[in-house]
């Protein structure tokens, strides 16, 4: 469980839209699903997830169905809308830039300066 | 948007509502059961797996308020919330809400039921057509008095103005109509032919009065009121043009036919302000050429152009009444006249607006001393519910959340309250109409409607805000130390200033009314020590009126009224009885004023005003009114016997001062006949004991200039009174069947008829200084033993370190008594304003009378005295170990 990573602040949501743009997900699959392509090393606070669920949908960047789960549960499955496509391209360049930055920061050498 | 739609609007949000909630419920319930699936399929048991499931979720509940957080939940659903909440603690706790739900319901219900009165006589407009254009229009005397107008001067204003689209006179009369035999004696007003238009009134039958109408020895017509023609005719529409018989009463000014055609009838919902009770009219039909036409015994009206301002007519008016003086010179007006153009509403309601603003605040007192209380108690019942809030801001209610919870508990409070309080204020209303003088206006206009409603809602609104600001934003802040723990001592500070300055209010509130109904209650008690110049105990009165001229000529009135004195003297226990034209304090005596010539003034046109009484010989034994100088009337006054009077004893000191004025001679009204003054009697109050005696000249009812067609019988009994009024009905009727008797009442009855307004100010002081006593003791009682329970704590210690039970005491009841008097000195102040607010309805106190301010500061003090000792007594007995263990 080392291996394992808390979330940073305000990625959730990018994480979700994510998740859901792979294709319609309940909440429980998207749990699953984050944890399956970070090869497990991101945790997310079961409690956390279905707020962000909410807040997303009241926004307008996913939408919500009932369905049926794999295991023959009913479940309510999320996707992404067409704002929350945008919304994620966005996020998702935002980040990047943000990461790009970052790592340029902490590659920095004294020799730089 | 309609009823129907809005319902369906509002069911259509609540199921979306419940919809969201099971829909939420459903899918973080599937979660975990998905979750304790895979978990199964691991080999872990079901029971196992779903426990280990929920436990990872979390707090179901806190999720699932995040979750409604995020939806950006409603506004409606969330306050449904807290209300069902609401309604579920106030449940919980009956006695409380019991207690303050009453508490409102007093305060909201007198507040209502006051304020249609106030709103119906001071803020409604007058029921009238542009009721801003209508005008009342006195004359006003060089030292600012008011004064009557006459024929004269109206007669060139009307004529001559350009300010106005109709000026009218009125004067009051009180005819007997006979219909179908039987005879009654009614309210109506004399008026010119334009007054139903000045009013911007038209008959619902028929047609209105004409200008050929109003003149000497016009047609005699009638206009009727609605309610009199439903009841005396029928409400019968061939009565227009028909022939009633009208009895004149007055006799002296009106024409002597007394068959009068009916030619309208006034609408239903006709409200006449200048005269409530006047149910029928006719023209004035008084010329120049008579010797009344200069008399200042008229009111007048006008409705002003439109576009015409209030000063311009004031301006044009006493122009053009300089004018009549200089070209006539009427004898009855000196170099100058002026008049005043006041507001008909304004000239309505002068007289009664203070009295009414003063009640209005009284209430408002009232409310705010019981807003006091509830807060108090809400501000208790937070206290322990402390726990309870500690709990749900750990569930995840955020401060803004439970702010709007206590809001939602406080405005329920109050709407429960306020409902209680309108159905309270609906038996209040009936009771104001009840319990309200006779001369308040626009009594038929008080009732809850549209605008006393939104009143009601209002300050329903304003109090549940008010009440719950304190607990909210104290429950609110606990909320920040953030755990279960009772944080009492951290917050006991704060809350003990809280309650500081409840007591200081409640007392400060409680001492201005109390002063103020003080106030009252001692002008009420000195008014009726004013001596009325008559001893009115077992004095039974009524009136009689002559009908319609039967008994023409004089001498065979003068019979019926002799016969009809000898019936009534015989009736068993009747000690005397005698005649007078005008009755003390019943509101008689406005036209029986008449100017008295002294043949000392050499001078015929130099007249003082008197009031004239025209008696039987036995009235001043009977009234026992006492002599002065010379004698009394006797049997011997008759006509054709020298003309005797006596004079009241004011107004022989004013004429005469030391010197005897047995042995003068008077003309009285009329230049034609000397009267010799024979006596000197004391003084009489006629129109109010709160008034200055009028001067006074007396004569036999036989040897005046007419024999009276209408009269006021007095009796004096040897037991009760009243109780005599059967049999000298029959001993009257016994001579004469047919004739009305009207407003027998005793003596006593109608002096404190003449005080009404007073006391009808009074009582409701009263009524509220009990409430507002009763609500103070119990607040202060409230406030004090809660802060000393909380301060179990500390008196503990205090205890434990060696304090004397009986230093407890003192410090406590010292603590109590220092915010006491600081609620003291601010009441006083506050009393001090109101004071003088209600400066107007005080008689013979000064509005800083040191007797009632002395008395309701002991007796407020003394109350807190025992709202103290109660609880200090109690905390001194406390046992420390117990006391420390509290917490």
């Amino acid at each position: 469980m080392d291996r394992q990573m808390e979330l940073l602040q305000g990625t959730l949501d990018m994480l979700i839209l994510k998740a859901v743009s792979l294709g319609p997900l309940h909440g429980y699959g998207i749990l699953l699903r984050i944890q399956e392509i970070s090869d497990n090393h991101l945790q997310i606070q079961q409690g956390s997830l279905y707020p962000a669920l909410y807040r997303l949908e009241h926004q307008g960047w996913i939408s919500s169905e009932w369905g049926e789960s794999e295991n023959k549960r009913k479940a309510k499955y999320y996707r992404l809308s067409a704002a929350g496509k945008r919304r994620l391209q966005a996020e998702a360049k935002k980040w990047n830039r943000m990461a790009d930055v970052i790592a340029g920061i902490l590659r920095t050498t004294p020799e730089e300066v | 948007m309609s009823l129907r739609s809005r319902l369906r609007s509002w069911t259509r949000t609540l199921l979306r509502r419940s919809h969201a909630e099971s829909d939420m419920d459903n899918e973080l319930h599937s979660h975990i059961e998905n979750y304790a699936d895979d978990l199964t399929r691991t080999g872990i048991p079901r029971e196992e797996a779903l426990r280990r499931a929920r436990a990872e979720f979390g707090g179901i509940e806190r999720v699932k308020e995040e979750c409604r957080e995020s939806r950006g939940i409603s506004f409606t659903e969330s306050a449904l919330q807290d209300l069902r909440f609401a309604f579920r603690m106030l449940r919980k706790s009956p006695g409380f809400t019991a207690v303050a739900v009453l508490t409102l319901a007093l305060g909201i219900g007198a507040n209502t039921a006051i304020f249609s009165a106030v709103n119906a006589i001071l803020f409604e407009s007058l029921p009238y057509p542009h009721p801003e254009r209508v005008m009342a229009i006195p004359e006003v005397n060089r030292d600012g008095s008011r004064a009557k107008t006459s024929f004269g001067m109206y007669r060139e204003l009307a004529t001559r103005n350009r300010s106005f689209d109709a000026l009218s006179l009125f004067a009051s009369w009180q005819p007997t109509v006979t219909a179908n035999g039987e005879p009654q004696r009614l309210e109506g007003q004399r008026v010119s032919w334009s007054y139903f238009r000045a009013l911007g009134v038209s008959p619902f039958l028929g047609r209105d009065f004409q200008a050929s109408d109003d003149v000497l020895d016009g047609p005699n017509v009638v206009i009727l009121g609605y309610a009199l023609w439903q009841k005396r005719f029928g409400g019968d529409p061939s009565i227009i043009g028909n022939q009633i018989k009208i009895g004149e009463t007055s006799g002296t000014v009106y024409s002597s036919n007394d068959m009068f055609t009916v030619i309208g009838v006034a609408p239903r919902s006709f409200e006449n302000v200048l005269s409530p009770s006047a149910e029928l009219w006719a023209p004035l039909q008084i010329d120049i050429s008579q010797h009344w036409a200069w008399g200042h015994w008229l009111d007048m009206i006008g409705r002003l152009r439109p576009g015409t301002t209030v000063n311009q007519a004031t301006q044009e008016l006493t122009a053009l009444g300089a004018q009549v003086i200089q070209t006539q010179h009427p004898p009855t007006y000196g170099k100058e006249v002026r008049y005043s153009v006041i507001s008909l509403q304004d000239e309505v309601t002068r007289g009664v607006r203070s009295a009414l603003l003063a009640v209005l605040s009284a209430v408002m007192l009232v409310l705010l001393i019981a807003c006091v209380n509830v807060t108090n108690l809400l501000l208790a019942r937070g206290s322990q519910r402390r726990g309870e809030f500690a709990m749900r801001a750990a569930l995840g209610a955020g401060p803004a959340r439970l702010t709007r919870q206590l809001l939602t508990e406080s405005l329920l409070l109050a709407l429960i309250g306020g409902v209680l309080g309108l159905i309270a204020a609906q038996f209040g209303v009936q009771a104001i109409v009840a319990l309200s003088p006779p001369d308040l206006p626009r009594l038929s206009a008080i009732q809850i409607d549209r605008n006393v409603f939104l009143f009601a809602l209002g300050i329903t609104t304003v109090i549940g805000i008010l009440i719950g600001l304190i607990p909210a934003f104290r429950a609110s802040r606990n909320n920040n130390s953030n755990n279960l723990k009772e944080v009492s001592r951290q917050t006991v500070g704060s809350q003990r200033v809280t309650r500081h300055v409840l007591v200081v209010a409640e007392v400060a509130f409680a001492l201005v009314l109390l002063v103020s109904a003080g106030l009252l209650l001692r002008s009420l008690e000195r008014l009726f020590a004013v001596p009325p110049g008559f001893d009115a105990s077992r004095v039974l009165s009524m009136q009689i009126d002559e009908v319609g001229h039967r008994y023409d000529p004089d001498p065979v009135r003068y019979r019926f009224w002799v016969d009809a004195l000898d019936a009534v003297k015989r009736v068993p226990g009747v000690e005397s009885a005698a005649f007078t034209n005008a009755l003390p304090l019943s509101g008689d005596g406005f036209l029986d004023q008449y100017g008295v010539n002294f043949e000392i003034d050499h001078n015929p046109d130099k007249a003082d005003d008197a009031m004239r009484y025209a008696v039987t010989p036995g009235y001043f034994q009977t009234m026992k009114i006492p002599l002065k100088r010379g004698r009394f009337l006797n049997e011997g006054d008759r006509a054709g016997a020298p003309a005797v009077a006596l004079i009241s004893e004011s107004f022989a000191k004013r004429k005469f001062g030391s010197t005897d004025p047995l042995g003068q001679r008077v003309h009285i009204g009329s230049p034609d006949f000397w009267f010799t003054v024979v006596g000197v009697v004391g003084n009489v109050k006629q129109m109010s004991l709160a008034l200055s005696e009028p001067d006074a000249v007396y004569t036999t009812v036989n040897q005046w200039q007419w024999i009276e067609t209408s009269m006021s019988l007095v009796v004096r009994a040897h037991g009760n009174a009243a109780a005599l009024a059967p049999d000298i009905r029959k001993a009257i009727w016994s001579v004469d069947k047919d004739l009305p008797i009207s407003r027998v009442e005793t003596m006593d009855d109608l002096i404190a008829a003449s005080a009404a307004e007073r006391q009808f100010t009074l009582i409701l002081f009263e009524a509220f200084g009990i409430v507002a006593l009763a609500l103070a003791a119990v607040g202060i009682y409230g406030v004090l033993s809660g802060s000393v329970t909380e301060r179990t704590r500390e008196i503990g210690i205090r205890l434990a370190l060696g304090a004397s039970p009986r230093s407890i005491l003192s410090l406590i009841i010292l603590r109590g008594m220092k915010l006491t008097a600081l609620g003291v000195v601010i009441g006083l102040a506050g009393a001090l304003a109101a004071g003088q607010a209600i400066a107007s309805q005080l008689f013979g106190i000064s509005p800083l009378d040191v007797a009632t301010y002395s008395a309701v500061t002991l007796l407020l003090a003394g109350i807190a005295a025992i709202a103290c000792w109660i609880p200090a007594q109690r905390a001194a007995r406390v046992d420390p170990m117990v006391a420390l263990r509290y917490e």
